[in-house]
């Protein structure tokens, strides 16, 4: 592994995560003029599938409880706010691809695979929290969801810019290892679909009855869903492909360090999210309990335990 | 552990589901509904029926999964107080620190939580009652995977998912059709039954299953498997037997002969670091030249142990897993004798810079026994009348005495010394000799005070901490979280789901009048999952559409 390190590109690195934030931060504005000015989803879909809206929810019949939220859905939405929604999704892909950029480059410029250090590691997991979304929001229509993913990904990229970031180099001999490739990589697409999930338990817990705006209580659970069934055993493998590298790093495969025992937390936590939502008078709003308390465990995990606890993992160095 | 109290059959067919349709339908269609429910506290049971109910509890869904929380609520304390055999440094720090508290933890097992009673107690019932849910849900899905799909309910429009359309489809292209689906088919007069998906309940059983193997591979480490720590400085060695370590920790059925009998000396350890720039002094690579032998009598080897990569001699590995510096001095005493001379390995007090702590015990010293203090500096400069060491690698070592006595350094009083302090009663009545000297370049010599003797500086060389670990159970617990995934991923993303096809001659008036053919059937298609939150309905538009071709959407 070479010590150099290509100050031209890091610096580039640098920059495209600056172009990334401001991308994303106008993204959100689109998502936002787009859930408040655009077509409400409600009425559309009340449109579309009359036999798929409960009355009695409040959302089909969307009293006149707050003029706010039912006046703009009555009106025809102004024209320039149809492209709020499509120009935010381009502006979304534009970030993606700038904090790809960032990553690859940053990457080249140490010669290494990029997440070696707490910086590195959440950009990273913003990077796949935005993929998450917009690839799924390619299949599934899940627009609705933007505005939060970008608020998310933007305060977790200006975190890291502003309080983890140090300059680009070498790793300790301890992360110098083709496991980084492995079992980082399967922790950060997995925190990237559980990401989604959380904004939106989040989003579900909060939403009223009469926010029409929002997305319903059924799409939002079943985002959250989709993304925990695709991302609980990418974790799982993750934890076991970690359990492998300590048996090469540390002389054991497993051996309740800190972050071990917050991994396999965070595991049982999922588990029972699963459990809870296949279980007959435990869905909706429990199941989506469940859910965030595993998505604190998991951010737990990959902050807290790094700052508060310690342990064995030498990339989770914070700098002063 | 998904509904662990239905069988496999009742699971797909909807027992427990609140909708009522289909659950109404299952239990006219499904016979092998047998729910095990936790029977209300026993009045007036016998031993055996206390032993039953005991039993139907722990094995129950809900017990399970209240045992599965416990588990990680228990695991947290060990997450946040120091643990033994994990950070012993740290527990004794803390007993120091605050000993009355370190006390009372240490009697709930806090530093010890994964060895502790009651956490044992918690994985052990998990377990039992893992074993209790899955026996007979295995015997239930054996049963199921001989069994044919059941015959449809009378009324297929109550189904979930339905439909019906007119075509000339007859019962055994229907069935073809299913089968090329890779539905499970079988036929009556006039209707077939296909269902698929069996693979979800076969991964969640390995899953289970698979748990139970990790949990029987964990013990088998524990029980057959030892982990030692030992420090070897340069130029010297280790043969892999108990009396060689610092530190041993054998499994309860270890005995010392089954050591692997392999040995091996420490040639030369070498540490790069960046030299250069904001990450000045980040180590880049460690690399230790060993000279191993398998057994006795084999042929000698090299080998280059790395972190990341351990050394191993027939499952027995050997982990690089610290460094540091082990100065040499040359000790001469009152009487002009050596009294000590090679190298001292010494802790590591600010890993930044490596800058160490020696402590020189010389109990063969005469007249005097003598006991040194010495900070080692690897790359020495000056500092505002002092010295720092600002960069790890050895550009300029010095050695300096802080404190020399001369006394009985109190090694016959029985009490068990570290080799890295000097007992504090005893220095307390030991006669300071120098309490800080200049440091000392390599080959500098420095006299002590009173005719008491020199110490002399004569080279650096460095010590590596190794672990040397045998473990059985890693390739088996390896292979039981492979299944446990490849299961988890089947049972996450197999469904169940039924199909009926009923075939019935078209009611006169729909197949009159309208000029079609005689041989027109009235066809109903019904299906239902029972899987939570997996959408049926698209998979079911398709079959109905492979069904009747030609129509897009029959619904
Ligand atoms: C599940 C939560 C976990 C996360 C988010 C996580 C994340 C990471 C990250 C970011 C690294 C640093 C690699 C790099 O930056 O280049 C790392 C290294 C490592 N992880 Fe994990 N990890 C987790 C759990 C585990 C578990 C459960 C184990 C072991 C059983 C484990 C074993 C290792 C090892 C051995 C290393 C490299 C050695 C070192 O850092 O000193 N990890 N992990």
């Amino acid at each position: 592994m070479p010590a150099e390190v290509d100050a031209g590109l890091a610096l580039l690195s640098d920059q495209l995560i600056l172009a990334t934030v401001l991308l994303y931060v106008f993204a959100m504005i689109g998502y936002a003029l787009d859930l408040g000015f655009g077509r409400s989803k409600v009425k559309a879909r009340a449109v579309a599938e009359p036999a798929l809206v409960t009355v009695g929810g409040g959302t089909a019949a969307a009293p006149p409880a707050s003029e706010e939220s039912s006046a703009p859905a009555v009106k025809a939405p102004p024209a320039w706010a149809m492209w709020a929604g499509p120009v935010a999704v381009g502006l979304s892909w534009l970030g993606w691809a700038a904090n790809l950029g960032s990553i690859l480059t940053r990457g080249l410029a140490v010669g290494r695979w990029p997440w070696g250090n707490m910086y590195e590691f959440v950009v990273a997991m913003c990077f796949a929290a935005v993929s998450a979304f917009l690839f799924m929001n390619l299949r599934y229509r899940i627009r609705f969801l933007g505005a939060f993913v970008m608020v998310a990904a933007t305060l977790g990229l200006g975190f890291s810019v502003r309080y983890l970031q140090v300059q680009a180099g070498p790793v300790v001999p301890a992360l110098n290892s083709y496991w980084v490739a492995i079992h980082v990589s399967a922790a950060i697409i997995a925190s990237g679909l559980f990401i989604m999930a959380g904004v939106s338990g989040v989003l579900y817990l909060i939403r009223k009855d009469t926010s029409v705006r929002l997305p319903s209580l059924a799409d939002l659970d079943r985002v959250a869903h989709r993304a925990i069934v695709i991302a609980f055993p990418i974790w799982t493998f993750a934890v076991i492909a970690g359990a492998l590298w300590a048996d090469k790093a540390w002389g054991r495969y497993w051996g309740w360090d800190p972050k071990e025992v917050w991994a396999f937390i965070t595991w049982i936590a999922y588990a029972a999210y699963l459990h809870a939502r296949a279980t007959a008078g435990f869905k909706g709003k429990a199941a989506m309990i469940v859910q965030l308390i595993a998505f604190a465990c998991l951010l737990f995990n990959l902050v807290g335990v790094n700052i508060f606890l310690g342990g064995l993992h030498s990339y989770a160095e914070v700098p002063g | 552990m998904e509904e662990v109290e239905q069988t496999a059959g009742e699971r797909m067919a909807g027992g427990s589901s609140p909708d009522s349709t289909s659950s109404r339908v299952s239990a006219s269609v499904n016979t092998t509904l047998t729910e095990k429910k936790p029977e209300a506290g026993p009045a007036k049971l016998g031993p055996v029926g206390w032993a039953r109910w005991f039993w139907r509890t722990l094995t129950s869904m809900k017990t399970a999964l209240i045992l599965l929380f416990l588990f990680a609520l228990a695991s947290i304390p060990g997450s946040i107080w120091p643990q033994r055999g994990v950070s012993d440094a740290m527990v004794v720090r803390y007993f120091d620190d605050s000993p009355q508290l370190a006390e009372w933890l240490d009697r709930f097992w806090l530093f010890d939580v994964f060895k502790a009673p009651w956490f044992a107690a918690i994985y052990l019932l998990l377990f039992l009652s893992l074993i209790g849910c899955v026996l007979p849900r295995t015997k239930a899905h054996l049963r199921e995977l001989r069994k044919k799909p059941p015959a449809p309910p009378r009324n297929l429009v109550r189904l979930p998912q339905h439909a019906s359309f007119e075509s000339d489809l007859t019962v055994e292209t229907a069935a073809a059709r299913l089968r090329a689906r890779r539905f499970r088919v079988t036929t009556g007069p006039d209707w077939v039954a296909g269902e698929k998906g069996y693979l979800r309940e076969t991964g969640n059983l390995v899953f289970h299953v698979a748990l139970l193997g990790l949990l029987v591979a964990v013990g088998m480490g524990t029980l057959y498997g030892y982990r030692g720590n030992v420090l070897v400085v340069e130029g010297e060695g280790f043969a892999n037997t108990v009396a060689a370590y610092d530190r041993y920790m054998p499994g309860q059925q270890v005995s010392a002969e089954s050591l692997e009998p392999f040995s091996f000396a420490l040639d030369d350890f070498q540490a790069t670091y960046i030299a250069s720039g904001e990450r000045r002094g980040q180590p880049l690579d460690f690399e230790a030249k060993l000279k191993v032998t398998d057994a006795p009598g084999a042929p000698e080897r090299d080998y280059a142990l790395k972190v990341n990569d351990p050394l191993e001699v027939n499952g027995t590995q050997t982990y690089l897993i610290d460094h540091g510096y082990a100065p040499t001095f040359k000790i001469t005493d009152g009487k002009g004798q050596v009294a000590f001379d090679g190298p001292v390995p010494c802790l590591v007090a600010q890993p930044a810079n490596f800058t160490s702590e020696c402590v020189i015990k010389v109990p063969d010293a005469q007249p005097e026994q003598l006991g040194l203090l010495v900070a080692f500096r690897p790359t020495t400069v000056p500092l505002n009348g002092d010295w720092v060491s600002v960069f790890p690698g050895a550009a300029n070592p010095t050695a300096q005495v802080y404190g020399a006595f001369a006394g009985d350094l109190g090694l016959k009083n029985g009490r068990p010394q570290s080799v890295y302090e000097l007992d504090p009663a005893s220095l307390k009545k030991m006669k300071p000799l120098v309490m800080k000297a200049e440091p000392l370049a390599v080959g500098k010599k420095l006299d002590l005070p009173g005719g008491t003797g020199s110490i002399e500086f004569t080279g650096v060389k460095e010590w590596i901490a190794l672990q040397i670990a045998y473990d059985p159970g890693r390739m088996p617990a390896f292979v039981a979280s492979t299944l446990a995934v490849l299961g988890l991923v089947l049972s996450l993303t197999v469904r169940r789901r039924r199909v009926w096809v009923r075939v019935k001659d078209a009611p006169a008036e729909a197949s009159g009048g309208s000029g079609h053919e005689h041989d027109r059937k009235h066809v109903e298609v019904g299906g239902l999952t029972r899987t939570e939150g997996s959408d049926f309905s698209e998979e079911f538009a398709e079959i109905v559409s492979v069904l009747n071709p030609g129509v897009k959407d029959a619904r």
